[in-house]
C-alpha cells in the first residue's frame, strides 16, 4: 500500500502548523520523520491519521484521493498510528484496550474477550512482541505499554503505522527491543513512519528520511549519506554542537543533605529505600538509572510532594524534610518536574500565567493581594524569547504548545528565577537537538554561577555529559557512585549498574 | 529486561516506616474502641431483662420461634469484643484486614445498639429487614442512575430532580391511566430529563454541576407548584393506585429470606433486575467497553472511533430512565399520592451509595442496603419509643451517610475523566 500526502495544510488560527507539505509514505520502508519541536510533525500525523482534517491538500492512498471523517474511516483505510502520548485505558487490561472499537461480539452484544485475547496472542507471535493478554495497563512498564499500542494497531489490520516519537519514554534496552520489532514489520511489508529527536536513532533504523521545520519539508535524504551534524543543521537551521563544553568548577559548601531517606509508593511499596546523597553548590550530580526504580519518588520527596518515611532533608543547613512546597521554592529550589502536563503547567492557562505560577505572589509580580499582570507578560515575553519557546503569544494556552515547547516553558519559568538548587527530571526529554543543546549550556551556566543541580534522566548519555558526579540508582538504593573527577567513567559500567548487576 | 540480580535484601537494618496503612489501621482502633466504651458504659448500665427479637408471623407457612437475649449480658459481650478488635490494630500486624475488623466492628455496635433499645420489649427483626429492601429502592436506583452516568464521567447531581419528577408524574400518569401507565411516564419523564442534562453537559458544555442543579431548582419548583394549585383543588388527579407485594411461590415462604426478598412490590424485584443487566451492560458487553473507556479516557475512545458524545448522550438518557423508575417508588411503590419535596435527598444519598459502592451496580445496591437499613431503623426506634428525640432517629441515614463517605470509602476511583467535558480537536 502506498500512500501520498499532497499539499497538505493546517492551520490553528494564525499559526500554520503544517504549509502545504508532500510526503510519501511507502510499503516494507521506513520513513523517518524529523524536525525541531513545534514543526508540525505530530500535525501532519493527526491529519494522516484523520484526527484533524487538513485546510488544503489531499490524501491519496494507492493513488485514490480519499477523505477521512475521523479517525474511524483512517483505520478503516488502514492507517493506524501510536500517538506520542499515549491513547491507553490505563484501568483495562491489554486485550481490552486493543479490541475497544472493533470488538468481537457474540449473542446479546457480549464481548468475547477470549477471541480478542487468542488474537493478541497470534500478533504477539508473528511479530516477537511478549505481551501479557491480561496485563492491566496501569501496572505495566511504558515499554510494554507502548508494544500494546502497537498491537492495537495491528489488531486493526493497518498496513500504515505510525509512531510519534516512539522511543523518547524507553530505556536503551527497551529501544533495542523496539527496533527489532520495527523490524519484523518492515519486512512483513508494512509502512511504517517514524517520529524522533534522536538523531543516532533515526540513522540507524530508517530508509528514507524526510526533515520538517515551521511546517514545511526543507529536506530529504537517504540515510546512508547524512550524519548526525549534517541532519542536526537542517533540522535547526544552523550548526549544532553535540558536546558542551563544561569548565572544571571547585564545588563550593553541601547544599543539599539527605540521609538515610526512605519514601513510599501510594501502594506502601518501598521506593526509595534509606538513600544518603548530598549536593554541593557549583556541582551536578547526575542520577542514572532505569525508570521505575524510585528516581520519581525521591524527587517529588525533595521537592515536597510526597512525604518522606524516614529519614531527613537538609537544605543550606535548614531541616526541610517537612516543610511546604512553597516555603521551598522561596528558599531557592526550582524543580522541572519530570511529567510536564501532571506537575508542570496548566493547559487551560496562558503561558503568562504558567510563568509565575510558583512566584506570582513575589513582590516583582504582586503589590499586595493585586497581581501585576503587565509586568509578568512583559517579563514573560522576554523568557519565551531567551528560551526560544515558540508560541504565538504569551495569551496562548499551554495546551496548545507542541509537546517539545511546553517542556522550554517548564525550564525558563524554573531557571529565570532565582535558584541555587536546581532538581531536574528528565529536562530534556521530548526535545530537539537545538533546544537540549540550549538547555544543557544554560544548565552548565547556573553551575558555574554556584549553584547546586541534581539531574534526573534516563538518558546516559545526558548525565554522561553533565554531571560532575554520577549515582546510579537501582530498586529504591543508590548502587554506584562514580566521580568525574577522578577519572573518566566507564559508560558501560553505568550501564551494568544500572541493571543492577553491581550489587 | 532480563535482569536475574535479586533484590536487596536490608532487613536487618530496615527502620519503622509510618505507612498510610498503619495510619488507617490506627484510626479504625481508636473508632472501635470509642464504640466499645459506648456500649460498655452508656447501653449496658442501662439495659435490663430480655431482649425478644421476632423473626416471623404466626401466619407465616414455617413459623420460627422468637429469639430472646438476656441484654446486659449480651452487650457486655459486644463491648468486649469491640475492644479485642480494637487494641488489635495497635498490635502488630494490625493492619491487615483492617477494613474487615472495622465493618466487622460498626456490625456488633449496631446490633447492641438494636439489643439496647429493645431490652425488655419485643422487636420484629424480619419486619425490619424488609423495610431495609424497600427504603433502600429509590436510593439505589438513585445510585444505579448515577453509576451509568459516571461510568461516562457525566456527573449527575440531577438524580434528585429526576426522582422527584418520576415521582411526580408517576402519580399523575398513574392517577388518569392506571399503575402501569404512570409507571412508563416515570420512566420516560426520567428518560427526558437525563436527555436534557446530556444535552446541555455534552452539547452545550455547561458546567455539570449547574447544569444539575438547574433541572434540580425547576423540577421542584415546577412540581410543588402544581402539587399545590392544582392537586388541591382536583383532588382525583392526585390519588394513583400503588402496586402491592407481589410473593414469589415457595420462595416467598422460607423463613426470614421469604418475606425480606419474595414478597416485594415490582419496584425491588425491578430494581434488582436493573442491578443484574447493568453489570452485564457494563462489564460484559462490546457497549459497556466502550462506555467504561469514554468514562476513563475519551481522547482514547475517540481515536479508536468511538463516538464520544453519542456514548455520554445513550447512557445519561438509561440513567435518567433509571431514576424515572426509582422516583415512582415514592408514589406508585407506597402511598399513591404525590407531596412536595417528597424524595427528600434520597437522589443525593444515591450518589454517596454510588461512591460507596465503587461505581459499581452491585456495590451501589449494597451500599443503598446500609443506607434504608438506617432509614428503617429510625423508623422502627420511634416505635420501640427509644429515649432518643424523633429529630435525632430522622437523621440516621443522613449521618449514616457522612460517616460512610468520609470514613469508610478509602481510596475509591472515580471514572478517571469524571464531571470533564470532552472537546475534539
Ligand atoms: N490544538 C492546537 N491548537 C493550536 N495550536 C496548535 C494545536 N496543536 C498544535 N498547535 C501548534 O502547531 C504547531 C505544530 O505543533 P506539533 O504538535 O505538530 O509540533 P511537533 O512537530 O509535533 O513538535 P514536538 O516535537 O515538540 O512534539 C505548534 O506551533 C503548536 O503550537
Ligand atoms: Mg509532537
Amino acid at each position: 500500500m502506498q500512500v501520498e500526502l499532497r499539499g497538505i495544510t493546517k492551520r490553528f488560527g494564525e499559526i500554520v502548523a503544517n504549509d502545504s507539505i508532500d510526503l510519501t509514505i511507502r510499503e516494507g520502508e521506513v520513513l523517518g520523520l524529523l524536525g525541531e519541536n513545534g514543526a508540525g510533525k505530530s500535525t501532519l500525523m493527526n491529519v494522516l491519521c484523520g484526527l484533524y482534517s487538513p485546510d488544503a491538500g489531499e490524501i491519496l492512498i494507492n493513488g485514490e484521493p480519499t477523505v477521512f471523517r475521523g479517525p474511524a474511516d483512517a483505520i478503516q483505510a488502514g492507517i493506524g498510528m501510536v500517538h506520542q502520548h499515549f491513547m491507553l485505558v490505563p484501568v483495562f487490561s491489554v486485550t481490552e484496550n486493543v479490541v475497544l472499537g472493533v470488538e468481537p461480539t457474540g449473542l446479546l452484544d457480549h464481548l468475547d474477550l477470549e477471541k480478542g485475547r487468542r488474537e493478541v496472542r497470534e500478533i504477539n507471535e508473528a511479530y516477537g512482541l511478549h505481551v501479557d493478554p491480561d496485563g492491566l495497563i496501569e501496572t505495566l512498564p511504558v515499554g510494554v505499554q507502548q508494544r500494546v499500542e502497537i498491537i492495537k494497531v495491528l489488531f486493526r489490520s493497518a498496513d500504515v503505522l505510525i509512531l510519534d516519537e516512539p522511543t523518547a519514554v524507553l530505556t536503551p534496552q527497551e529501544v533495542e527491543e523496539f527496533f527489532q520489532i520495527i523490524d519484523y514489520l518492515r519486512d512483513a511489508g508494512k509502512a511504517l513512519v517514524f517520529i524522533t529527536h534522536k538523531l543516532n536513532e533515526i540513522l540507524e533504523i530508517s530508509d528514507r528520511i524526510s526533515v520538517l521545520r515551521r511546517g514545511k519539508i526543507v529536506g530529504e535524504g537517504d540515510p546512508a549519506e547524512l550524519t548526525r551534524p549534517k541532519l542536526a543543521e537542517m533540522m535547526v537551521g544552523r550548526p549544532v554542537t553535540f558536546d558542551v563544553a563544561k569548565a572544571p568548577v571547585d564545588p563550593g559548601p553541601v547544599l543539599l543533605d539527605v540521609q538515610d531517606l526512605t519514601v513510599l509508593r501510594d501502594n506502601d511499596e518501598i521506593a526509595v529505600d534509606q538513600v544518603s546523597l548530598n549536593v554541593r553548590s557549583g556541582e551536578i550530580v547526575g542520577i542514572a538509572g532505569v525508570q521505575g526504580n524510585g528516581q520519581s519518588a525521591l524527587i517529588e520527596t525533595l521537592t515536597g510532594l510526597r512525604r518522606a518515611a524516614h529519614g531527613t532533608v537538609r537544605f543550606d543547613g535548614h531541616d526541610i524534610t517537612r516543610v511546604s512546597v512553597r516555603k521551598r521554592h522561596t528558599m531557592g529550589i526550582a524543580h522541572i518536574p519530570e511529567d510536564r502536563q501532571r506537575a508542570g503547567l496548566i493547559g487551560k492557562f496562558s503561558v503568562a500565567e504558567n510563568m509565575v505560577l510558583n512566584n506570582y505572589y513575589s513582590s516583582r509580580f504582586s503589590s499586595g493581594p493585586q497581581v501585576n499582570w503587565s509586568t509578568v507578560h512583559k517579563s514573560t515575553a522576554r523568557a519565551v524569547q531567551d528560551f526560544d519557546v515558540r508560541t504565538p503569544s504569551v495569551f496562548e494556552p499551554v495546551a496548545h504548545l507542541s509537546g517539545g515547547n511546553q517542556q522550554k516553558l517548564v525550564v525558563a519559568r524554573e531557571l529565570s528565577r532565582e535558584a541555587r538548587l536546581i532538581i531536574a527530571g528528565q529536562p530534556t526529554r521530548g526535545l530537539d537537538v537545538g533546544s537540549i543543546e540550549y538547555i544543557h549550556e544554560r544548565l552548565i551556566e547556573s553551575r558555574e554561577q554556584g549553584c547546586g543541580v541534581l539531574l534526573i534522566s534516563s538518558e546516559l548519555d545526558e548525565i554522561m555529559a553533565l554531571a560532575d558526579r554520577i549515582l546510579v540508582m537501582f530498586k529504591g538504593h543508590v548502587v554506584a557512585e562514580y566521580d568525574t573527577a577522578e577519572g573518566p567513567v566507564n559508560k558501560s559500567s553505568i550501564g551494568l549498574a544500572m541493571a543492577g548487576a553491581a550489587l | 529486561m532480563s535482569m536475574t540480580t535479586e533484590e536487596p535484601t536490608s532487613e536487618t537494618a530496615a527502620p519503622r516506616i509510618d505507612t498510610g496503612r498503619n495510619r488507617q489501621a490506627r484510626t479504625n482502633g481508636v473508632i472501635l474502641l470509642a464504640l466499645a466504651a459506648l456500649a460498655a458504659l452508656v447501653f449496658a448500665p442501662d439495659s435490663s431483662g430480655i431482649a425478644t427479637f421476632r423473626l416471623s408471623r404466626p401466619t407465616d407457612a414455617i413459623p420460627l420461634s422468637d429469639l430472646a437475649v438476656p441484654a446486659e449480658l449480651s452487650i457486655q459481650i459486644a463491648a468486649a469484643l469491640l475492644a479485642f478488635l480494637g487494641v488489635r490494630q495497635f498490635l502488630r500486624g494490625g493492619a491487615r484486614w483492617t477494613s474487615v475488623s472495622l465493618g466487622l466492628g460498626l456490625l456488633i455496635a449496631v446490633a447492641a445498639f438494636l439489643v439496647w433499645a429493645t431490652a425488655g420489649k419485643a422487636f420484629s427483626l424480619t419486619g425490619m429487614l424488609q423495610a431495609t429492601l424497600v427504603r433502600a429502592m429509590p436510593i439505589a436506583l438513585g445510585g444505579l442512575a448515577g453509576v451509568l452516568c459516571e461510568r461516562v464521567a457525566v456527573i449527575n447531581i440531577a438524580i434528585e430532580g429526576m426522582l422527584l419528577a418520576g415521582a411526580f408524574t408517576g402519580a399523575l400518569v398513574g392517577s388518569l391511566l392506571g399503575g402501569i401507565g404512570g409507571l412508563a411516564a416515570a420512566v420516560g419523564i426520567g428518560g427526558l430529563f437525563g436527555f436534557i442534562l446530556a444535552a446541555l453537559v455534552v452539547t452545550y458544555r455547561m458546567d455539570q454541576i449547574i447544569a444539575g442543579v438547574v433541572i434540580n431548582l425547576f423540577v421542584l419548583g415546577l412540581t410543588s407548584y402544581v402539587s399545590s394549585q392544582i392537586f388541591q383543588e382536583h383532588r382525583f388527579l392526585n390519588n394513583a393506585p400503588v402496586f402491592r407485594a407481589i410473593k414469589i411461590p415457595i420462595l416467598g415462604d422460607i423463613p426470614v429470606i421469604g418475606p425480606v426478598f419474595f414478597q416485594q412490590n415490582i419496584f425491588v424485584y425491578g430494581a434488582i433486575v436493573m442491578v443484574v443487566v447493568a453489570t452485564y451492560y457494563l462489564f460484559h458487553t462490546r457497549m459497556g467497553l466502550r462506555a467504561r473507556a469514554v468514562g476513563e479516557h475519551p481522547r482514547a475512545a475517540d481515536t479508536l472511533g468511538v463516538n464520544v458524545y453519542r456514548t455520554r448522550y445513550i447512557n445519561v438518557t438509561l440513567g435518567g430512565m433509571v431514576a424515572g423508575f426509582g422516583g415512582a417508588w415514592f408514589t406508585l411503590g407506597s402511598v399513591g399520592r404525590f407531596d412536595e419535596g417528597m424524595t427528600g435527598g434520597r437522589g443525593f444519598i444515591g450518589l454517596a451509595a454510588m461512591i460507596f459502592g465503587r461505581w459499581h451496580p452491585v456495590g451501589a445496591f449494597c451500599a443503598a442496603l446500609v443506607f434504608g437499613f438506617a432509614d428503617s431503623l429510625q423508623q422502627k426506634l420511634a416505635l420501640l419509643g427509644v429515649p432518643i428525640p424523633s429529630e435525632f432517629l430522622a437523621m440516621a441515614p443522613y449521618v449514616a451517610t457522612i460517616i460512610v463517605v468520609a470514613g469508610l470509602v478509602g481510596r475509591a476511583r472515580p471514572p478517571a475523566a469524571d464531571g470533564k467535558p470532552y472537546v475534539k480537536e
